[in-house]
């Protein structure tokens, strides 16, 4: 999952080495935040949040065969 | 765009090495010679290394194959089992998923297959060149669903015509509603425009009086 999450991240940005994935797992769902340089906010959110909202539903429906809920959050270092 | 600089011995040698760096074929670059380099006298005095710039062109051919590459990666991290197949299609690139369970890639209205749509596209593209429109399908599912869109739009325009009053579609994306409208675009006793904003635009059939 996380690395998952890590690859679709590293794919849109500028500079792949400064993109971090953490996961915190609480009882009923697990966060993915994903961190990345703050020039690169753009190209991971998207206009009007688009990219954004594609890696959240990629991530959730490989949730679905995990069998867990997941939320991705998206912030700048 | 994506380049590297590289100095060896010679000039093709510093070629070979980039295309290995850049993995990449010949084709798929733009190669720019800074120095020639000279054996010099004796290969010792004088000599001079080569050095050479190659410039990834963003091409289609490398712009398929960068879809092939994330479509693929992002099956095998979802573990999932699952062929794929890469065509380019009237300059579109054309990618079709085939396997078992894939459901969950499709997602409720196709969603889940529209985001990855959307992101192969956007990585396919980052390089610039000509931009490159990206189509996925899983088990024809685009297919199918054109066809029920088809069928569901002239049986409501038979319905709008014979009840006299407008017939509001279930929203849909821009390519969805677009079949919609091509469809009826003949259907002669109705007009079909789209109103709403998305995610929530959706087309409305209107009875012609």
């Amino acid at each position: 999952m996380r690395e998952l999450v890590t690859y679709v991240a590293k794919s849109l940005v500028a500079n792949p080495d400064e993109v971090f994935v953490s996961e915190l797992k609480n009882d009923h769902e697990t966060v993915f935040q994903i961190k990345v340089a703050e020039e690169d906010m753009g190209r991971i959110i998207g206009k009007q949040g688009k990219i954004a909202k594609a890696i959240r539903t990629l991530t959730k429906a490989a949730a679905i065969k995990e069998g867990i809920m997941v939320q991705v959050e998206i912030s700048d270092q | 765009m994506k380049s590297v600089e590289i100095v060896a011995r010679s000039v093709e040698e510093a070629i070979e090495e980039g295309l290995k760096q850049l993995d990449v074929t010949r084709d798929e670059v733009e190669i720019s010679v800074i120095e020639e380099g000279t054996k010099g006298f004796l290969g010792i005095l004088g000599s001079r290394q080569a050095k050479v710039c190659l410039t990834i062109k963003p091409n289609i051919t490398w712009k398929v194959r960068i879809a092939e590459e994330y479509v693929t990666n992002i099956i095998d991290l979802m573990k999932l089992d699952a062929k794929i197949d890469t065509v380019i299609e009237d300059d579109n690139i054309k990618v079709n998923i085939t396997g078992e369970q894939l459901g969950l890639l499709i997602g409720r209205r196709g969603q889940t297959l529209d985001a990855l749509q959307f992101l192969t596209s956007m990585v396919v593209n980052r390089e610039g060149g000509e931009w490159a429109r990206v189509i996925i399908d899983v088990e024809a599912y685009r297919q199918r669903r054109e066809q029920t869109l088809r069928s569901l739009a002239r049986r409501l325009a038979s319905k709008a015509e014979s009840t006299g009053r407008r017939v509001a579609l279930d929203p849909m994306n821009a390519l969805e509603r677009r079949i919609v409208h091509s469809e009826l675009q003949d259907f002669g006793g109705v007009e079909t425009h789209s109103e709403g904003k998305d995610p929530y635009r959706r087309v409305i059939i209107v009875p012609k009086r």
